[in-house]
């Protein structure tokens, strides 16, 4: 079998395809980035041109400035770059983001970016993307995250916030500002009408969602209100919002946070909220998995977080696994939109 | 169970007293009585049996799922606790009997709800008489068919370690504002022995106070310290306004006769009647309906031992002859809390030291006064003090005059005056290896104190046990670890040690605002636990008073 060189490869700029001539969400300015989606690990500032999926188009221009040169591709639209056949298809992770597929002389390497395979009203589906090397996140590998539906949570957020009510309490719910804010005012859309009210990091890109015809809940920015009683009121905040002086306008708030860490115990003691809720944009283990199998890859190139376990997993079944050095953060990198 | 797993994730969730006192009294308006019954001896911290041990656990675990072992344990690192481990790994994520996607071997059936009374009255304690096979297929029967929540909370009861955030006081509260009782009188029904039943939980919520279980002992009045370099004049005032006792070195005790029967109490509230069968015959011979509060100590030749001699006997149930005779152990009281079935506690002090010291009178040598101190002046008190050491006490007691016997720690009446060092008893919380000689052995620990439902660290201290109690505490820290950080171990916070230090100052880079100078430890507390523990206000208090003098 003849040797070839890898499709893509991790450099000092980030992801590179060198026969594409192209980077793949590279953490320093490059003449071309293909980046997945909108998330500060992923998007950064600087490069000469961008290219990503149609729907994540606002958000990477808000994300990287109106100055930036943002191109974007439909879903499974095939574009040739340098000697390659590139193409975006939906990640499940947020509104717009994409898995990159590129092929070169009938090889097939996808790289994944974050994604998810839970159902989520705000983006399309994860469409599994046949392939002979697949680049997979693997933030939450191992076999204690397995997430309960996005519905189910959806109910114990309400469940918690009548209860607040009903004490006359504000629920401030920490949630990060992209994605997952919108992810859970989408979902709670399906069970009440109520008003949720925004922090100003949440309030424009709940907009940009809205603009995408994304239906959520009735939303007030909080810093516009005239009113200062806050009981009752579901606040969605970014985590870096707590503890700050802004946070003391909610007087006798209960505390929440959504994420996949609130699965154990530890994390939600530590964090000390009054209530986590595991909710994430990422796959969990069997999430993992399953998208492994089901992409038929012989070779399997894993970042983020606990990528180890997940490599000496798949190895153990037979398939040819390694870790793959990246910078990206996984879900505690995402705060900031 | 499922409305217990769901108190058990209120308690856990929030740092709110609010929320935790408003989540159990919820709970308790709406529970069956014989569960409410169980959720009050699981939530005030009473000893369960074990069941089953952790090996065991982990054994059961590798079977019950198709993981690898090396999976499994890095799970178990990732989460820190084992039966949480067990419940994420086994358990279906969904109680209603969603299939766990990608774990083939874990399909959860719908499960028939099994009330918190029946799994521990039945289904658990049928463990201990099983079979090995059986009691492995009928746990793994369980972790697959309960959701996670009540898994984790089935496996920790199994293993005897359930521990919940809240303290006694705070399961009092809920009870007494659920009953519509004084606090006091809740805490002391909750004291003492008692079997949890439904007919208990309803005598709990009687609106009748006058009713007395025969053995049960009052809730102990506690004092505060008096800073290092306080001056009493100004915190306390008038020094005539004060009766003043030596401070014994040993342990708090009331004893109990009544009903025919005699009880010693520590203030752990354990009973140790058969430990200190010189003391238990003495209070055999009290007249019926009497209750004594004093300082039980080792005693010969007319002058107290030092602790170390009465920590011969502390952990011996069975006392043998020479023991006996080597370390004889005494009783000497200051306090008459009840004399002729008579509840004294509302008396003034003197009133109450007038009837003991008539009652102890004709009590037998085991049965002693703790003589009081003439109050000449503050001066003369100082100086009585600083003897304290020679004389093998701890320091002074000041009890102000005319006051009555509280409840728990009432600052303003009872002040222990100690001989410097300053110490304070404090509950360890994290656990590290030494070096050198003492790596792999825990030997570096890490000590806090309360802050209203928080454990707030106040000292590390790397010396002051024995090697033999250094291995022991080795052992038992490796078995209680709640999650590691690298070398850092976080334990269960059940472990009190009384801390000694020369000074204390305040600290922006402490997270409890204070720092000790030269902490170490002085003594493991095995008598005490976590309740007992000094809060961070009794701590920063001693700074008040450092500035006030």
């Amino acid at each position: 079998m003849e040797a070839r060189t890898p499709l893509v490869l991790p450099t000092s700029e980030g992801l590179y395809c060198p026969a594409g001539g192209f980077h793949i969400d590279p953490w320093r300015a490059v003449p071309r980035a293909l980046i997945t989606h909108a998330h500060a690990d992923h998007a950064r500032h600087g490069s000469r041109g961008y290219l990503g999926a149609m729907p994540g188009v606002p958000l990477l221009q808000r994300r990287l400035g109106a100055d930036s040169v943002i191109e974007g591709m439909a879903y499974g639209e095939r574009r040739r770059i340098g000697q390659v056949d590139v193409s975006f298809h939906p990640a499940g992770h947020v509104l717009g983001s994409a898995q990159i597929r590129i092929e070169h002389r009938g090889e097939v390497w996808v790289v994944s970016g974050d994604y998810k395979r839970d159902p989520d009203p705000t983006c399309a589906p994860f469409e599994v993307v046949p392939c002979d090397t697949f680049i997979t996140e693997a933030t939450f590998s191992l076999p204690v995250y397995v997430w309960p539906g996005g519905e189910r949570v959806a109910r114990e957020i309400l469940a918690w916030w009548d209860a607040n009510r009903a004490e006359g309490r504000p629920s401030v719910l920490f949630c990060y500002a992209l994605g997952k804010a919108q992810r859970v005012l989408a979902e709670l859309a399906r069970l009440t009408d109520r008003t949720a009210l925004l922090h100003g990091a949440v309030a424009p890109l709940v907009k940009l969602y809205r603009q995408a015809h994304i239906r959520m809940l009735p939303t007030a920015s909080v810093d516009l209100r005239s009113r200062r009683d806050y009981a009752g009121e579901l606040v969605i905040a970014p985590p870096g919002a707590a503890g700050t002086p802004w946070m003391r306008r909610f007087r006798g708030a209960s505390t929440g946070f959504c994420s996949g860490w609130m699965r154990l115990r530890g994390q939600r003691r530590r964090r000390a909220y009054d209530r986590g809720f595991v909710l994430s944009d990422h796959a969990d283990w069997p999430g993992l998995l399953r998208t492994v199998e089901e992409t038929g890859a012989a070779r399997v190139l894993a970042t983020h977080g606990q990528s180890d376990t997940l490599v000496r997993y798949l190895r153990e079944r037979g398939i040819a696994a390694d870790a793959l050095e990246t910078l990206y953060a996984g879900e505690d990198g995402a705060e900031q939109a | 169970m499922r409305a217990f797993a769901g108190l058990f994730e209120a308690l856990d969730a929030t740092t709110s007293t609010r929320s935790k006192v408003a989540a159990m009294h919820r709970y308790f308006a709406a529970a069956p009585p014989r569960d409410a019954a169980w959720a009050v001896y699981v939530l005030s911290g009473r000893r369960q049996k074990r069941l089953v041990g952790a090996a065991e656990l982990r054994a059961w675990l590798e079977q019950a799922v198709d993981l690898p072992a090396w999976l499994i344990e890095e799970a178990y690192t990732a989460v820190g606790d084992l039966a949480e481990t067990i419940a994420l790994l086994t358990a279906g994520t969904d109680g209603q009997g969603v299939v766990q996607r990608g774990a083939p071997d874990t399909t959860p059936v719908p499960d028939r709800e099994v009330s918190l009374a029946d799994w521990l009255e039945h289904r658990l304690p049928a463990l201990r008489e099983a079979d090995a096979d059986t009691r492995r297929e009928t746990v793994i029967g369980w972790w697959r068919s309960l959701d996670p929540a009540q898994a984790f909370l089935v496996t920790k009861l199994m293993t005897g370690a359930l521990r919940v955030g809240v303290s006694r006081l705070l399961v009092a509260r809920a009870l007494a504002e659920l009953a519509e009782l004084p606090r006091p009188v809740m805490q002391h029904r909750l004291m003492g022995q008692w079997q949890p039943q439904a007919a208990w939980f309803r005598a709990l919520l009687d609106p009748d106070t006058s009713e007395a279980e025969a053995s049960r002992p009052y809730p102990f009045f506690l004092a505060s310290p008096l800073g290092e370099t306080a001056d009493p004049a100004t915190v306390l005032g008038d020094v005539g306004d004060w009766r003043v006792e030596w401070k014994w070195d040993g342990i708090r005790a009331q004893c109990i006769r009544r009903g025919g029967g005699h009880f010693i109490w520590t203030r752990g509230e354990e009973l140790v009647t058969e430990r200190y069968p010189e003391v238990a015959e003495a209070v055999a011979t009290l007249p019926e309906g009497s209750v004594l509060d004093g300082e039980l100590v080792a005693w010969r030749d007319g002058a107290v031992l030092p602790f170390a001699e009465l920590q011969r006997r502390i952990g011996r149930k069975q006392v043998g002859a020479r023991l006996r005779a080597e370390v004889p152990v005494r009783l000497l009281a200051y306090d008459l809390l009840e004399h002729a079935g008579q509840d004294l506690r509302e008396q003034s002090l003197e009133i109450r030291r007038q009837q003991l010291e008539r009652l102890l009178a004709e009590a037998p040598p085991a049965l002693g006064l703790s003589p009081l101190l003439a109050a000449g002046g503050w001066p003369a008190l100082a100086r009585a003090r600083a003897g304290a050491r020679e004389r093998g006490v701890e320091g002074l007691m000041l009890k102000r005059r005319g006051s009555p016997y509280a409840a728990g720690r009432v600052r303003g009446d009872w002040w222990k005056w100690k001989l410097e060092p300053l110490t304070l008893d404090a509950v360890m919380v994290y656990a590290q290896a030494g070096h050198g000689r003492r790596a792999s052995l825990h030997s570096d620990y890490t000590f806090a104190v309360r802050d209203g439902e928080d454990l707030v660290p106040i000292a590390k201290a790397y010396s002051g046990l024995s090697d033999e109690e250094m291995g022991r505490l080795d052992r038992w820290i490796r078995r209680h670890t709640l999650e590691r950080f690298g070398p850092v171990r976080q334990v269960e916070p059940v472990q009190v040690f009384e801390l000694a230090f020369e000074g204390i100052a305040r600290s922006t880079r402490h997270r409890s605002g204070l720092a000790l100078r030269f902490p170490r430890i002085r003594r493991w507390r095995e008598d005490l636990g976590p309740g007992d523990i000094e809060t961070l206000a009794e701590v920063a208090a001693l700074l008040a008073d450092k500035a006030a003098g």
